[in-house]
């Protein structure tokens, strides 16, 4: 008995002793080897563009989103009623009841983005930015939704159906039958160019970044502990999941999800009515700011920037991974996914980063010079300055805790939930890309969710800024294969929806409630 | 005059059987027909995670070939054994609004319930199939313990 416990001790003793001695060791030499060798393409994807700090590749989303909203004629405007129609099942066929619904498409999707962009990044797009920096987020968030509607739709047009009904579609599989079919070359090369950067992304920016900021908010709120901790229980619940199959967890999590989103948005909407006597004020800093800056270093393009920028990080359009999400859903017409999705934007952008936003500068933890009325600028830091230097995560933190003490243990457990479900979501996508690239089978598939599961361990544990860096760069690189084919596929899109359009007219396509 | 329908809310677990029997023998004295319906629990607004979105379909093929193969096929096969005409018909949804739409939509006579699951935690809680029966059945509703 002795000996056992003895044994134990050593080991643990050894596992906790040695091991982040030798990850600390590992750490390093990973990140000079990915600094060395793939720093020049991180930063090709977020150079900017000359005389500004404007990431060209923040530009190319906001610009497609421009591209599509104009060509298909305001889409989230005029398509935004029939959006909330088809979510509330009133063109739902009742014989088809036990089908994925539009709402749960809707929600599915969701959980992949919403995370910790709406919390943290809206938080140092502000503190950049200022106030003014909202009015652009909303401003790109709404153009954003065309984009989604775009690759969504295509999503589940060019999707793969197999004989035992599951399906595999994406930006891989409209861009090689996409292409085919309006006889364009190169589809097959930009398809397996977009699954590459799927994987690289989906084990980086979707599971090492989330496992990372998971970790960091648990050790804020519990006390400083080794990451590998968090990483192997984290991975193992995961693994449970992917591999596993026991759905009951996602499941908890996938309705916990949901419910934090929605208690975020009424603790945000509790304290704008606390502070009700300031809303107009707020809405006239963010009016104000977005043209003038009101004191901010970059003034009127600094808040521009950075609302733009927060809107095309946070919501995902124009990467390409809705389009994997929704294809999955059975449903007879491609277009009325293209429909759901454009309310993600707009949940996500539009009414979750604005909450944030409203928080944050009615509750007065930016710091404003009573004499004039601007804000304090810290050049030291390169943002407003705030109470104790705070950015990120803990800026909103503050914020919240101004009404409610409880908030930032609340706003710890969101973060790794939030984190949880977007991992489970970017498993789903990078898993769809392997396939794509090594073949449908469940060998193929395990050895893919392995590999996943390892890498949550190796973004708990590490500190792998060049790492993430360069995952990150393949997000983003998934944005430009997707947008140029959205550009050469946007007229199969626009046929589709002239046809039902049409339909929906005429009365083909009918109301069942 | 046309012969009368039935509706049994049929559950087909160890406890229907009773139900089952109960309803065939009303059936036979008033020469009515049965139409049992077995729902599947199902709801639009759950949440699911990617993967299971992707396998609903085939799931849901999968549900349906059980549910007729292990109870409905069975129940009607019990019941035109016994001589009477019977038909069966399997849904997705919630149970009591189900019921009542069926009942309404095939003019049904009356409906047939079992008590069974009325003593479980969640039943107590949300109420069961036959408490929500009684409040909004459009036609007298028998509850067969």
């Amino acid at each position: 008995m002795n000996r056992v416990t003895t044994f134990a001790a050593a080991l643990a003793a050894f596992l906790f002793g040695t091991l982040p001695a030798a990850a600390q060791g590992i750490d390093e030499t990973i990140n000079s080897i990915f600094a060395d060798y793939t720093g020049w393409y991180v930063g090709l994807i977020f150079a900017d563009l000359p005389g500004t700090n404007f990431s060209w590749i923040a530009l190319w989303l906001v610009v497609g989103a421009l591209i599509f909203t104009f060509y298909f004629g305001f889409i989230q405007l005029k398509g935004f009623g029939h959006s909330i129609r088809l979510v509330k099942g009133d063109y739902s066929d009742p014989n088809d009841a036990g089908e994925v619904s539009h709402f749960q498409a809707l929600a599915t999707a969701l959980s992949g983005t919403v995370g910790l962009g709406n919390i943290a990044g809206v938080a140092v797009a502000v503190g950049i930015g200022g106030p003014g920096a909202t009015f652009w987020m909303v401003i790109a968030g709404l153009f954003g939704m065309a984009t989604k509607f775009t690759e969504c739709t295509l999503g589940v047009k060019y999707r793969n159906e197999y004989e035992d009904g599951h399906v595999s579609g994406g930006p891989m599989y409209y861009i090689t039958k996409g292409f085919k079919e309006r006889g364009l070359p190169g589809g097959k090369i930009l398809a397996v160019l977009f699954c590459i950067f799927t994987i690289l992304g989906a084990l980086g920016g979707g599971n090492m970044f989330q496992a990372n900021q998971a970790h960091a908010q648990l050790s804020n709120v519990i006390g400083d502990y080794p990451g590998w901790i968090t990483g192997v229980i984290l991975a193992g619940i995961t693994f449970i999941v992917i591999v596993g199959g026991i759905k009951s967890i996602a499941r908890v999590t996938e309705k916990v999800v949901p419910f934090m989103g929605i208690f975020y948005v009424v603790v945000s909407l509790i304290i704008l009515i606390m502070n009700y006597d300031m809303i107009l004020w707020a809405f006239g800093q963010i009016f104000q700011g977005a043209f003038t800056g009101l004191g901010v270093a970059g003034g009127f393009t600094g808040a521009l920037i950075q609302g733009f920028r927060r809107a095309a990080f946070s919501n995902e359009a124009g990467i390409g991974s809705a389009a994997i999400a929704h294809s999955a859903v059975k449903t007879k017409e491609p277009i009325t996914e293209g429909y759901v999705a454009l309310l993600e934007p707009f949940i996500d952008t539009v009414v979750i980063c604005t909450m944030t936003a409203l928080v944050i500068v009615i509750t007065g933890v930016l710091n404003v010079d009573a004499d004039t009325g601007l804000y304090v600028w810290d050049e030291a830091a390169g943002m407003i300055s705030t109470e104790d230097g705070v950015s990120g995560v803990e800026l909103t933190s503050r914020a919240y805790a101004q009404s409610f003490s409880w908030f930032p243990v609340m706003l710890a457990i969101a973060v790794v939930l939030f984190a949880f479900s977007t991992m489970i979501s970017w498993s789903y996508y990078g898993l769809k890309a392997w396939t794509y690239l090594f073949g449908e089978s469940k060998a193929s598939e395990v050895i893919f969710k392995v590999i996943f599961c390892l890498f949550i361990i190796i973004g708990a544990a590490a500190s792998l800024g060049p790492v993430i860096d360069f995952s990150d760069a393949m997000l983003f690189s998934m944005a430009i294969v997707n947008i140029i084919a959205l550009y050469l596929l946007m007229p199969i899109v626009k046929a589709e929806l002239a046809h039902y359009v049409a339909r929906l007219k005429s009365g083909e396509i009918k109301k069942f409630t | 005059m046309s012969q009368e329908v039935f509706v049994v809310a049929y559950e087909g677990d160890d406890d229907s059987g009773s139900l089952l029997e109960y309803a065939i023998e009303r059936a036979k004295k008033e020469d009515a027909a049965l139409h049992i319906v077995h729902v599947l629990e199902w709801s639009p607004y759950s949440f699911l995670t990617p993967e299971e979105v992707e396998e609903r379909h085939s799931r849901r093929k999968e549900e349906l070939a059980r549910a007729k193969a292990v109870i409905i096929d069975p129940a009607v096969v019990k019941a035109s054994d016994a001589g009477l005409s019977a038909t069966g018909d399997i849904r997705y949804g919630q149970v009591v609004e189900l019921i009542a739409e069926i009942a309404r939509q095939k003019s049904a006579a009356m409906i047939f319930v079992g008590r069974s699951g009325s003593n479980s935690i969640s039943a107590r809680v949300f109420g069961s199939v036959p408490l929500g029966l009684a409040q909004i059945a459009p036609v007298p509703t028998v509850i067969v313990p």
